[in-house]
């Protein structure tokens, strides 16, 4: 049937499985809108705050559903206003298409109002992007989009529309939607020899990373952690990958990981690394980190096995596949030694835990787990509140942690939320400071529009409260520009200015019943919780440090 | 240890708009050192080829063909051993034409089996094709005298034999 290039677009959406889009409109996506509006009833559209929460809110709903997330926007600032959602997307491999639309072909490179050269701005962003001047190819770039998002290690791809494009007339074909080329497992090479080095290991450590999530190997890496009795622990990317009641689980490795996960990886023969890229954070010095540890790696994308860290054996392919043609090979076995030197680091750990009373970061992550639930999905934003959720919130499903590993994006958690909610249809937990809420509030306006059922918990130290941490630590106190107690913002009656329930908590006597109310409201409710402003995230391994500068408490 | 060795690697990718953009763009973000590249047309309109001559250690050249095909327009890569590659560039070379010098030149480019392209009263240019190697030799002993400029293209590179680059879908 001849159709509309907008209409082509918006068909060929659907029929690539897309149900929901979130996006923004603007003069060079007009058809494209106008489509959306004729199709609205085979298709959502959900209209953010700003183009920057709606590529945040499609990356929400592909991280916590899987699928491709897919957001909108116009030329110019529409478009770069998406940038920082793709960058994003794009270091933490999530599958995202962007559909922008720009001028007509014929003013294109004339700097035409509202012109951007939105594929070159996003060329090293984007696993792949598209400047579609030909109307003839455009069903076929969509889905080709779909395709390269989701094959391999997923990522964003950009589909640049000109105007022109969208308003032509040509045949559309309806094809089925694409399905992503089937992983592989890696072959035969290496796969005996890893097998012997995880064999002959007396202290075997399995670190996960995003890679394991992407693949969905839980299943595969418990069973592996149970035969050869291996201590499990994650990158920050991997959270929620295993259960957290997991037995060898010791959770976060690294930067500000748990004191038993990250000397478990140090003191390691053996790193059994599962779709992780060995990111600074993970390793501190890379140049020190696990010289003795022979090293078996398994990533889809060829590329990670020789960029930072050099395996002792690499497996070039897919984590759970792989694992399931690895595991034969493996010879169960108990390891007494290695379990109890972990028993005792466990110890010490909780000979050092925070058990401090009162409004500290830690209880009030511990009084909301009491509220969690296996389906609901927990976002975050970036900084201290981060890692403190990363650290003590605990999970039971995958893809229910969304945070923005990678880039480092503050601003992401509350767009995360409202996509995944939308790609879950559960309740969405949004941990997030005040700097970071800051950048995002404006869309709590798209969930109260929406009755997402959103519970905020506003950590608010007054303080950009990472870059604090390091000026306390590493700058001679010098808070440059991180104090913002001068802000007179009053977060409750904000949250009720757009339309949400709010509390404000300042004791934990106020915390439980303020939790209970959130947690059972149908729409967005904020809990502001007041924190103190010198609240560290320990343990923490100082810049460019190794795993052996671990400062478990200030003052050791 | 690290040893630096020099690579010569060809890129056969979709022949559309900007796709040597993006294999450079990869190389600047990746801040791979390339020596030397050409692209161009190959038989079938539909690919390009780019030849690209790079230093580096054997794990430079690894993550440098992994990530070239993280990019959807590469269609293979194959890197080429010196012994089995037929390998050529083109300098062009100009000269001063001093009457001193003149003689000395000319026995040279005799020599290098380089042509005459143009002859005037202050300059001699001349055009030679060859290994980039002897390219290097001439240019070298070209030093002695007054060089006033010099072009040269890049080095291309077909492997010897039967096998061709379009067949091959992985290193």
């Amino acid at each position: 049937m001849v159709l509309k290039g907008a209409d082509i677009l918006v068909r060929s959406l659907i029929d690539q499985g897309c149900e929901v889009v979130f996006g923004y409109p603007g003069g060079s996506v007009i058809d494209i809108y106008d489509s959306l509006y004729r199709y609205q009833d085979e298709i959502t559209h959900i209209l953010t705050s700003h183009e920057q929460h709606a590529a945040h809110a499609a990356d929400g709903y592909a991280r916590a559903t899987g699928k491709v997330g897919v957001c909108i926007a116009t030329s110019g600032p529409g478009c770069t206003n998406l940038v920082t959602g793709i960058a994003t997307a794009f270091l933490d491999s999530v599958p995202l298409v962007a559909i922008t639309g720009n001028v007509a072909t014929a003013n294109i490179g004339t700097d035409g109002f509202q012109e951007i050269d939105i594929t070159g701005i996003t060329l090293p962003i984007t696993k792949h992007n598209y400047f579609v001047s030909d109307i003839s190819e455009l069903a076929d770039v969509v889905r080709e989009a779909f395709e390269i998002a989701s094959s391999d290690r997923p990522g964003p791809v950009l589909v640049d529309i000109a105007k022109d494009v969208q308003v032509d007339r040509y045949d559309y074909q309806r094809r089925n939607p694409v399905v992503p080329d089937p992983r592989e497992a890696a072959g035969d090479e290496g796969l005996a020899q890893a097998a012997t080095i995880i064999n002959n290991a007396k202290r075997p450590f399995i670190y996960v990373g995003g890679g394991a999530l992407a693949s969905e190997a839980t299943k595969e890496v418990i069973a592996l952690s149970e035969a050869i009795d291996a201590p499990i622990g994650n990158s920050l990317m991997a959270t929620s990958l295993i259960p957290s009641d997991t037995p060898r689980f010791l959770g976060l490795e690294g930067m500000h990981g748990h004191y038993s996960s990250t000397m478990a990886i140090k003191e390691a023969d053996c790193i059994i690394a599962l779709g992780a890229r060995f990111n600074d954070r993970s390793t501190g010095d890379r140049t020190k980190f696990a010289r003795k540890a022979k090293v078996v790696r398994i990533d889809i994308d060829e590329s990670e096995l020789s960029k930072t860290v050099s395996g002792k054996v690499d497996l070039h392919g897919d984590v759970k596949l792989t694992l399931q043609r690895l595991y034969p090979l493996i010879k169960p076995q108990e390891r007494p030694d290695w379990a109890a030197r972990i028993a005792e680091l466990k110890e010490f750990e909780a000979e050092n835990a925070d058990v401090r009373e009162g409004m500290t970061p830690k209880n009030v992550m511990l009084a909301v787990n009491e509220h969690l639930e296996p389906e609901m999905t927990v976002t975050t934003d970036v900084g201290q509140h981060q890692m403190w959720a990363a650290q003590y919130l605990r999970f039971a499903r995958p893809r229910t942690f969304l945070t923005s590993g990678g880039l480092g994006t503050m601003g992401f958690g509350m767009g995360a939320a409202i996509g995944a909610h939308f790609g879950t249809n559960k309740r969405s937990v949004l941990v997030i400071g005040d700097g970071g809420f800051a950048m995002c509030l404006n869309d709590l306006a798209t969930a109260v529009t929406n009755k997402v059922p959103l519970t905020v918990i506003l950590l608010n130290n007054s303080v950009l409260g990472m870059v604090r941490q390091w000026q306390r630590l590493f700058y001679e106190e010098r808070f440059s520009n991180t104090t913002l107690d001068k802000r007179v913002t009053d977060y409750v009656a904000l949250a009720k200015a757009f339309g949400a329930g709010a509390q404000r908590v300042t004791t934990t006597d106020e915390l439980g019943p303020a939790l209970e109310e959130a947690f059972a409201s149908d729409t967005p409710y904020l809990v502001e919780c007041v924190i103190d402003k010198d609240e560290l995230v320990m343990p923490m391994l100082p810049p460019g440090g190794t795993l052996d500068d671990i400062i478990v408490r200030l003052g050791d | 240890m690290i040893s630096m060795n020099r690579y010569t690697l060809a890129i056969l990718v979709r022949n559309q708009f900007g796709v040597l953009n993006r294999v450079t763009s990869m190389f600047r973000r990746r801040r791979f050192n390339i020596n030397c590249l050409t692209v161009s047309e190959t038989e079938d309109t539909a690919y390009s080829r780019i030849t690209v001559l790079f230093e580096g250690d054997d794990n430079h050249k690894r993550q440098l063909v992994s990530q070239l095909y993280k990019l959807p327009d590469v269609v293979s890569v194959r890197e080429f051993e010196r012994e089995e590659t037929v390998s050529s560039e083109l300098l062009l070379i100009k000269m001063a034409n001093v009457h001193d010098d003149r003689e000395e030149i000319l026995d040279a480019a005799n020599a290098f089996d380089a042509q005459i392209m143009d002859y005037s009263r202050e300059s001699i240019v001349m055009q030679m094709t060859g290994e980039s190697r002897r390219i290097d030799d001439f240019i070298e002993l070209m030093r002695d005298f007054e060089i006033l400029e010099i072009c040269r293209t890049g080095v291309v590179s077909l492997e010897r034999g039967s096998s061709v680059m379009r067949n091959v879908t992985k290193l």
